[in-house]
C-alpha cells in the first residue's frame, strides 16, 4: 500500500488534477415501522427481536410499503427541489450476502420516487456551493452482521459471524448526487458541508435521526481525478460507510492525494470500493467492483407502482418546515448577527441549542456566547457532538438566569454547568450541593479587602493615589480568598471605598 | 398385509368418498352424517390407496379428526363457519401451513414447519374446512408432470403409469382417486389446469390477485396464482368463494368484491347459454395436438352452441409467443424468488462442519438441495436478467406480454369467453418426457396465456380421449374480475356432458390395485 509519506502533497494535487465527487448519502427514516412489514423500526433491541417473517425473507411472505416511508420520501425530495415521479416502481436489486434475508435489495432501479435537485451549502468562509441532486430513492435495510474472532471486527480471518436482522427492512432513503466538479481544493470542504448540511436539513424536517455514530445517516464517498485542461472522469473509488463529518473531508482529501500519486506514477486506479481508516486517515482497499456486480435489477412483482397525486404531493409540501437555510436568515435578523457571527454559530452546530435555550427565556448572546464557547470546547475535550452534551437549553437558561440575577458569578456559573454535565441533576440542585453562592455579606467581604490592601500594600497605596485600575489586583486577591464565590463587582466597590475612592 | 388388496373405487362402493363437496357439505349441515365420519372415511381410503398414488407428502391424521370435530362442535352449536365446513381438503405442499410441514416439493424444505400460516390455509382453518394434508407437487411448482418432487412422482389414478399433470399433480390425484373432495392448486403456467385436464377433474386459476398469495412460495410473483380444485364445478365454486377476496398482506390482490362464482355455477346448471358468445381461439387445438384433444375439443364446442351458445372464432395471433416469454419471465422471477434459500435462516444446511466459509455453505446447500429443473430455471432467469442480455431476453419477454393482454382485451372486446383445449395432449407415461425439456414445457401451451395477462381461466373435464382413454380438458378462459363467467359456462357444459353420457366420467376411473 502507498504510505502517506509517498504521496503527493495536496497542493500539487491541485495543481494537476480536477477532482470530481460523487456523494451517496443512506438515511434510515425514523418511521414507527419497517418498510415493507409492521416490524418496530427502532434502534438497539435485544437482537433478532424486532422480526417477522416478511422482513426474515421467510418463504411466501410478501411485502407491503409503509406509506409514511414514501410520505418522508417525497418530502426529502420536495425539501432537495427534486420532481416527484408520477409514477414508480420497486426494483430487486439481486446478491447475495447472509445478512440480507431475500438475497435480493428491494430498492429502486431506474424509477426512482424523486429526482432533479439540488442543495444550497453554506462553506466556512460563508461562500454558498450548490450540490446538484440526482436522485432520491426508497430501499430496505440489510440485518447486521457481527464477525467474531477477526481483527477489527471485518469479515476477513474471522472465526464465525451473529446475524442481528432487526435492521433488516428498516426504510432507507438513498440519495445520490449529481457529480460535483469546479470545486477544486475545496472538494472535501464540500464534501464536507454537503453531508452536514443534509443531515441539518433532515433532522429539521423530523424524518431521521440522522444520527452518523449509530449508522442512521451513512455516507460513501466517490471520488475521481480528471488531468487539468482534460474533460471526461477519470476512474473512481468509493470510499464507503465514513462515519463522521470530519472524516468525509479527510476521506476525499486522502484520495485525492492518493490517486493523484497513482496517476502521477503512470498507474492506473482500480475502480473499486475502499474503507476508511479513522485512525490512520488512510483508504484501504476494500471488494473489486468489476467482480460480480451484475444486480440483475428487474420490477419488484410483489409491489404495485406507486403514483403520487399531485394533490398530495403538494400537501406534503405544505407540511414542509422551514429550511435551514430561510431559518439561518431569519434568526441572523431577529438575533442581529454580524455574518461571521452566524457562520460560527452555523459551524458549532449551536443554533437549535441556542434557539432553545433563547426560547427558555435567555438573551440570544448570553445564550450564544454559552454554546458556542463554553459548551462546544466541552463538546470538543469530550470528542462529541454539541447536542450529546447532557445539558438541556433549559438548564442553560436557567443558569443565565441566575447570573443575570446577581446569584451566580460568571465562574460559579461554569461551576453549575459542569456538575449538569457530570449528571449531578438540573443546576439549582448542584448550587445546592455545593453550597455554591455569591458572597455578598459585606462584614466577610470586608475582612478580606482589608486583609488584601494589608498585603499588598503598594497596590493599596496606588489607589488612595487615584490609580484606580490598581484595583485589579486587589479584588483578584479576594476573589482568590473567597474561592470565587464573591461577586466580583461588589469587592471592587469595597476596595476603592477602603481606598477612600468613592 | 396381503399380497394384493383390492380397493373398490367410485361413489357406489364407498359412499361418503364417492360424494362431491356440495353433496357432503349439505348431509354435514343437515346432520345426516358428521364431519368426522366424513373426514374418517377420507383418512381411511387414504391410508388404503396411496401406496399406488402417492398424492400426499404428509397427511395428519389427528390433526385433521380434531378439524372435523370442531366443525362438528360448531354445527352442534348452531354456528357452522361456512357452507363448506366439516368437508375435507388436500392443500398443496406450496402454501404455508402451521401444524404441518410445508416443503414446495423439495429437499430444501424438507421437514421445515413454517412459523406463519398462508391466507388461503388461515381462510380454510376460519371457514371449519379440513384439511387432510399437503399434497405432492413439482419441486417449487415447477414442471408438468409432478416428477420433479423430490419426493417421487405422483400417479394418475386413471393409469397409474402415466402422470397426473403437475405442478399440482398430487391435489389433482387425489380428486381423481376420491382421497379428498376438494383441493388447493397454484398455477403459475397451468399447474391447476392442466393436472386437472389429465385427471378428469376441475381445476381453476382465478383472476390474479383475485387469491392471496401470501403465505404461497413463490416460483414467479407476476404468475401464481392459487385456486379451488374439485370434481364439480359447483364445488370448485364453493371452495373459490372461501378461499377468495382482498389481503392487505398482498400488495397485488385485488381490492374488489369478490364475483358470484356460485351463484353462476348454479345457474350454469340449468343448461342455457343463450345470450352467452364463446370464442374459439384459432392458433390453438391444430396442427400438433393430439387427435382424442381435438375430437373432444370440437364436440365440446358443438355442445356449447347446442346449449345456446353464439360461437365464433377468434384469433389471438400473439399466444404463439406465449412459451416463449414465459420461458423468460417466469425464471427470471425464479432466480430471484430462490435466492433465499441460502441455508442461513431455515430449510436444508449441507456442510457446515466448522472449516467452510459462508459461501461455500451457501454453494453446497443448494447443489445439493435444489433438483435438475429447479437449478435450470435459476440459470436460465440468472442469465436472462444479466446486463446486457436483459433487454434482449427479460424486456422484450414482457413486450410479449403486453401484447398477449392486448390480445385477450380484443378477442372479450367481441366475446364474454375464450375456449381452447387444455392440454395438446391426454397424460403422458411416467419418464417420457423427463429428458426433454421443451417437450414438457409444451404441456403449458394453451394455459401460459392467461397466466401472462392475469385473467381467469378453468379447465373442465371434456370427455376421454378415444385412443388411450384418458380424460381430456375444455379450458374456458374469461376476463379478469369475470371468474363468475367460467362457472357459467363450465357448470352448462359439464351437466350436458353428463347427460349425454350413460355414466358421470369419474365413475369410469379404474379401481386401484394395491400391492
Amino acid at each position: 500500500m502507498t504510505a502517506v509519506a509517498e504521496i503527493m502533497d495536496y497542493d500539487e494535487v491541485l495543481r494537476r488534477f480536477d477532482p470530481v465527487l460523487g456523494l451517496e448519502v443512506h438515511v434510515e427514516l425514523s418511521t414507527a415501522t419497517k418498510m415493507f412489514c409492521g416490524c418496530a423500526n427502532e434502534f438497539g433491541a435485544e437482537p433478532n427481536t424486532r422480526v417477522c417473517p416478511v422482513c426474515l425473507g421467510m418463504p411466501g411472505a410478501l411485502p407491503v410499503v409503509n406509506g409514511s416511508a414514501v410520505e418522508s420520501a417525497i418530502r426529502i425530495g420536495l425539501a432537495l427541489d427534486c420532481q416527484v415521479a408520477e409514477w414508480c416502481r420497486f426494483a430487486r436489486k439481486n446478491y447475495f450476502y447472509p445478512d440480507m434475508p431475500k438475497n435480493f435489495q428491494t430498492s429502486q432501479y431506474d424509477e426512482p420516487i424523486v429526482f432533479d435537485g439540488g442543495l444550497d451549502v453554506v462553506l466556512d468562509d460563508g461562500e454558498t456551493f450548490r450540490v446538484g441532486i440526482e436522485r432520491a430513492h426508497m430501499e430496505e435495510d440489510t440485518g447486521k452482521s457481527s464477525h467474531v474472532g477477526g481483527a477489527s471486527g471485518r469479515i476477513h480471518g474471522a472465526e464465525h459471524s451473529l446475524l442481528d436482522y432487526n435492521r433488516a427492512g428498516v426504510p432507507l432513503i438513498e440519495i445520490v448526487t449529481k457529480p460535483i466538479t469546479g470545486a477544486g481544493e475545496r472538494a472535501p470542504e464540500i464534501a464536507r458541508a454537503y453531508v452536514t448540511a443534509l443531515r441539518d436539513l433532515l433532522r429539521s424536517m423530523g424524518v431521521s435521526d440522522v444520527r452518523m455514530d449509530q449508522g442512521s445517516l451513512r455516507c460513501d464517498a466517490n471520488v475521481s481525478l480528471t488531468p487539468k485542461g482534460e474533460s471526461g472522469f477519470g476512474t473512481r473509488t468509493e470510499t464507503k460507510n465514513v462515519n463522521s463529518f470530519r472524516s468525509i473531508e479527510r476521506a476525499v482529501r486522502f484520495e485525492m492525494r492518493r490517486q493523484a500519486s497513482l496517476l502521477e506514477n503512470g498507474s492506473e486506479i482500480v475502480q473499486e470500493t475502499r474503507h476508511f481508516d479513522e485512525s490512520t486517515g488512510e483508504t484501504s482497499s476494500g471488494r473489486r467492483k468489476e467482480e460480480a456486480e451484475d444486480y440483475r435489477y428487474f420490477p419488484e412483482p410483489d409491489l404495485v407502482p406507486i403514483a403520487p397525486s399531485r394533490e398530495w404531493v403538494e400537501q406534503l409540501r405544505g407540511t414542509l418546515p422551514e429550511m435551514p437555510w430561510e431559518r439561518r436568515r431569519r434568526v441572523q435578523e431577529q438575533w442581529g448577527l454580524s455574518d461571521e457571527e452566524l457562520r460560527d454559530l452555523v459551524n458549532a452546530s449551536a443554533l437549535d441549542l441556542v434557539a432553545a435555550t433563547v426560547d427558555a427565556g435567555a438573551s440570544p448572546s448570553e445564550a450564544r456566547s454559552w454554546w458556542v464557547a463554553y459548551l462546544s470546547q466541552r463538546a470538543n475535550e469530550r470528542g462529541v457532538e454539541l447536542a450529546e452534551l447532557s445539558v438541556t437549553p433549559a438548564q442553560v437558561a436557567r443558569v443565565i438566569e441566575l447570573v443575570g440575577e446577581g446569584k451566580l458569578t460568571h465562574k460559579l456559573a461554569r461551576q453549575v454547568i459542569d456538575g449538569v454535565l457530570e449528571d449531578r441533576g438540573e443546576p439549582d440542585e448542584v448550587i445546592a450541593a455545593d453550597g455554591i453562592e455569591v458572597v455578598s455579606d459585606d462584614s466577610s467581604l470586608q475582612a478580606a479587602v482589608d486583609e488584601a490592601l494589608a498585603a499588598q500594600p503598594d497596590a493599596a497605596e496606588k489607589i488612595r493615589g487615584g490609580k484606580v485600575q490598581a484595583a485589579g489586583a486587589i479584588v483578584g486577591a479576594v476573589m482568590k480568598a473567597t474561592q470565587g464565590q464573591a461577586d466580583a463587582k461588589r469587592v471592587r466597590e469595597l476596595v476603592l471605598a477602603a481606598c477612600g475612592q468613592q | 398385509m396381503s399380497s394384493t388388496t383390492s380397493v373398490p373405487d367410485g361413489p357406489g362402493s364407498t359412499e361418503l368418498t364417492g360424494l362431491a363437496a356440495s353433496e357432503l357439505a349439505a348431509k354435514i349441515a343437515a346432520g345426516e352424517v358428521s364431519a368426522v365420519e366424513v373426514t374418517r372415511a377420507h383418512l381411511d381410503r387414504i391410508e388404503a390407496i396411496e401406496p399406488a398414488v402417492h398424492a400426499f407428502l404428509h397427511v395428519d391424521r389427528e390433526a385433521a379428526l380434531d378439524a372435523a370435530r370442531r366443525a362438528d362442535e360448531q354445527r352442534a352449536n348452531g354456528t357452522p363457519a361456512s357452507p363448506l365446513a366439516g368437508v375435507p381438503l388436500a392443500l398443496k405442499d406450496v402454501l404455508t401451513t402451521t401444524d404441518m410441514p410445508t416443503t414446495c416439493g423439495s429437499r430444501m424444505l424438507e421437514g421445515w414447519t413454517p412459523p406463519y400460516d398462508s391466507t388461503v390455509a388461515a381462510r380454510l382453518r376460519d371457514a371449519g374446512v379440513v384439511v387432510l394434508g399437503k399434497t405432492n407437487m413439482d419441486e417449487f411448482a415447477m414442471g408438468s408432470s409432478t416428477e420433479n418432487s423430490a419426493f417421487g412422482p405422483t400417479r394418475n389414478p386413471w393409469d397409474t403409469d402415466r402422470i397426473p399433470g403437475g405442478s399440482g399433480g398430487g391435489s389433482s390425484a387425489a380428486l381423481a382417486a376420491f382421497e379428498a373432495p376438494l383441493a388447493i392448486g397454484t398455477d403459475t403456467g397451468g399447474s391447476i389446469r392442466q393436472p386437472a385436464a389429465v385427471t378428469g377433474t376441475v381445476g381453476v386459476k382465478p383472476t390474479y390477485g383475485g387469491v392471496s398469495r401470501y403465505g404461497l412460495v413463490a416460483f414467479s410473483s407476476s404468475l401464481d396464482q392459487a385456486g379451488p380444485c374439485g370434481r364439480t364445478v359447483l364445488d370448485a365454486a364453493m371452495l373459490h368463494e372461501v378461499i377468495a377476496g382482498h389481503d392487505p398482506m398482498d400488495s397485488t390482490s385485488v381490492n374488489a368484491p369478490v364475483p358470484k362464482v356460485t351463484a353462476a355455477a348454479r345457474e350454469g346448471a340449468d343448461g342455457d347459454l343463450r345470450g352467452v358468445r364463446v370464442g374459439v381461439v384459432r392458433e390453438f387445438g391444430g396442427e400438433g395436438y393430439q387427435q382424442g384433444v381435438r375430437d373432444s375439443f370440437r364436440t365440446a364446442v358443438d355442445t356449447l352452441t347446442s346449449l345456446g351458445a353464439e360461437v365464433v372464432e377468434v384469433s389471438c395471433p400473439h399466444f404463439e409467443y406465449a412459451l416463449g416469454a414465459y420461458y423468460l419471465i417466469a425464471p427470471s422471477e425464479c432466480s430471484s424468488n430462490l435466492a433465499r434459500f441460502d441455508a442461513m435462516r431455515y430449510g436444508l444446511r449441507v456442510g457446515d462442519d466448522g472449516t467452510r466459509s459462508t459461501e461455500e455453505v451457501m454453494s453446497l446447500t443448494r447443489e445439493q438441495g435444489f433438483g435438475p429443473e429447479v437449478k435450470r430455471r435459476i440459470m436460465l432467469g440468472t442469465y436472462a436478467l444479466s446486463s446486457g442480455y436483459y433487454d434482449a431476453y427479460y424486456g422484450q419477454a414482457q413486450k410479449v406480454r403486453t401484447l398477449i393482454t392486448r390480445d385477450f382485451e380484443a378477442a372479450f372486446g367481441q366475446v364474454d369467453v375464450l375456449v381452447s383445449p387444455t392440454t395438446p395432449t391426454t397424460a403422458f407415461r411416467i419418464g417420457e418426457r423427463v429428458d426433454d425439456p421443451m417437450a414438457m414445457y409444451r404441456a403449458d401451451l394453451c394455459t401460459i396465456p392467461s397466466n401472462l395477462a392475469g385473467n381467469a381461466a378453468m379447465s373442465v373435464p371434456s370427455g376421454l380421449s378415444a385412443e388411450d382413454g384418458m380424460p381430456v380438458g375444455l379450458q374456458i378462459m374469461a376476463p379478469a374480475m369475470a371468474d363468475d363467467r367460467l362457472y357459467r359456462v363450465g357448470a352448462a357444459y359439464e351437466a350436458a356432458r353428463d347427460a349425454a353420457s350413460e355414466v358421470s366420467l369419474l365413475d369410469r376411473v379404474p379401481r386401484l390395485e394395491v400391492a
